[in-house]
């Protein structure tokens, strides 16, 4: 197999991985939040955290770049300080997968969390567990199964994320070039044969993924 | 050893004014559905907030509106018997037990748990899952664990009206076994005459909210107060003799 395919997969691979790692933990907390908790702007919360699944990935790019493009709101801090800026290197490519996957996570996890029985959370209250407790050893376990399936669709989503990736982290060959991006060049430039092998490839490996999710999902109903 | 409970809640359309007390003994929340007294037991679990009022048990205060005290209900210590008994149905049979017992030492857990199991007759199901035992299994798991930190209260809502009747009379002779062995009061709730008349050292009669009349059963059932108490108690229609225990 040619390198630079090979090379392509291995990034879109690491990018979801990596960006899978910070959904789960980000959005397990948000989702909890969101289920369990009243606060003042839980509603504003809620449809920041959904939005990126409706929006176009290129307006949701777009506001990555407003605020950690290197004149960002974020990003020119970072600049100031370390002269690093993360557009247009794979961290890009993860922060753009995090942002568009995390609204999978969030939505199956609240559900799978709201799900759980009001009294078993109130009866480990009164057997005299705090609330963290609670979480870790009653309500976490109970969504278990909506948590996997949320992760697991997050990683095919972050493994196809195209629009917002072009946008924060460009078509670098090489660098930043995942799988959606490289297919898209290609055919640009009418190299049929190598994105045939990555169309092919990339429909594989999600329609794997997403057979795991069904499954999970279809247990959690 | 007692529980006296003041409370204020007003809920939608819903108003709760209540106010009694309880010595050592085994109190029976009776009235029709929806009167107060499920809502009752969790304000007196701290499980829902009343608007105003205070519970104090054993001379300690858990609630008071005016002090604004107000003890977390991880910190009431009450033992506490879900409807549904709210077994975690991840855990086995030893694990739900073991839950109920925060604060003891590691290597003291296994004999309490054991003592427990012995205890409520579930020798051989420590290793299964809820959904693996029977009815009247679950029920003694449900106890155990509500039980096995000792608690200085124990309150039920409606635990038993789930079960059929052969296994009502054995878990009523089950709470009479756990009333001697802990020495603990207890506050039932219940719309169930019988178990009511039966089991009751104390009834407290909820009408729309409000007590409409506490007393033994005798004194309940051969006086009722108004109407409404007549209406709730009037054996007639339940074709049975009550007053007797």
């Amino acid at each position: 197999m040619d390198s630079s395919i090979l090379f392509s997969m291995r990034l879109s691979l690491q990018v979801a991985t990596v960006a899978t790692a910070f959904v789960i933990v980000i959005g397990v907390t948000a989702a909890y939040l969101l289920a369990q908790k009243e606060f003042r702007g839980k509603e504003l919360l809620d449809i920041a955290l959904t939005l990126p699944l409706v929006l176009p990935p290129t307006v949701t790019g777009y506001y990555l770049i407003v605020l950690f493009g290197r004149n960002g709101l974020i990003g020119r801090s970072i600049y100031e300080w370390t002269g690093w800026s993360i557009m247009f290197t794979w961290y890009a490519a993860v922060l753009a997968s995090f942002v568009v996957a995390l609204p999978l996570m969030v939505k199956t996890t609240q559900a799978a969390i709201k799900s759980v029985d009001k009294n078993l959370i109130n009866a480990s209250y009164t057997l005299g567990h705090s609330e963290f407790e609670t979480a870790r050893k009653v309500i976490l376990p109970l969504a278990k199964r909506g948590i996997m399936a949320g992760a697991v669709l997050s990683f095919a989503r972050a493994l196809g994320e195209f629009g917002a990736t072009l946008m924060l982290a460009g078509d670098l060959p090489g660098k930043t070039d995942t799988m959606p991006i490289a297919i898209y060049s290609l055919a640009g430039g009418g190299e049929w044969s190598k994105a045939n092998w990555m169309v092919v490839l990339l429909t594989l490996m999600s329609g794997i993924f997403l057979y795991f999710a069904n499954r999970y999902t279809k247990r959690i109903i | 050893m007692g529980l006296y409970v003041k409370l204020k809640k007003k809920l939608d359309a819903f108003r709760l004014d209540i106010e009694w007390e309880i010595g050592n003994e085994l109190a029976v929340l009776f009235g029709y559905s929806g009167a107060g007294k499920s809502m009752t037991l969790q304000m007196i679990a701290g499980l829902m907030t009343a608007d105003d009022g205070s519970i104090r048990v054993d001379s300690a205060t858990i609630f008071d509106s005016s002090s604004k005290v107000d003890v977390p209900a991880q910190r009431r210590h009450m033992g506490y018997v879900f409807q549904d008994l709210a077994l975690f149905p991840h855990m086995t049979v030893s694990e739900n037990i073991a839950y109920g017992d925060k604060g003891t030492a590691k290597g003291e857990k296994p004999g309490k748990i054991k003592q427990m199991v012995n205890l409520f007759h579930l020798e051989g199901l420590e290793h299964k899952y809820p959904a693996e035992i029977s009815g009247g299994q679950k029920q003694r798991v449900a106890f155990a664990r509500s039980l096995i930190r000792k608690p200085p209260l124990l309150l039920l809502d409606e635990p038993f009206s789930a079960l059929d009747n052969p296994l009502r009379l054995e878990m009523r002779q089950l709470l009479k076994d756990i009333r001697s062995t802990f020495d603990i009061p207890v506050v039932l709730v219940t719309h169930d005459i019988i178990e009511a008349s039966t089991m009751a050292d104390r009834l407290i009669i909820y009408v729309n909210g409000k007590v409409a009349q506490t007393g033994t059963p005798p004194e309940v059932f051969n006086n009722p107060a108004n109407e409404e108490v007549q209406a709730l108690v009037d054996t007639r229609s339940y074709g049975v003799i009550i007053g007797q225990k």
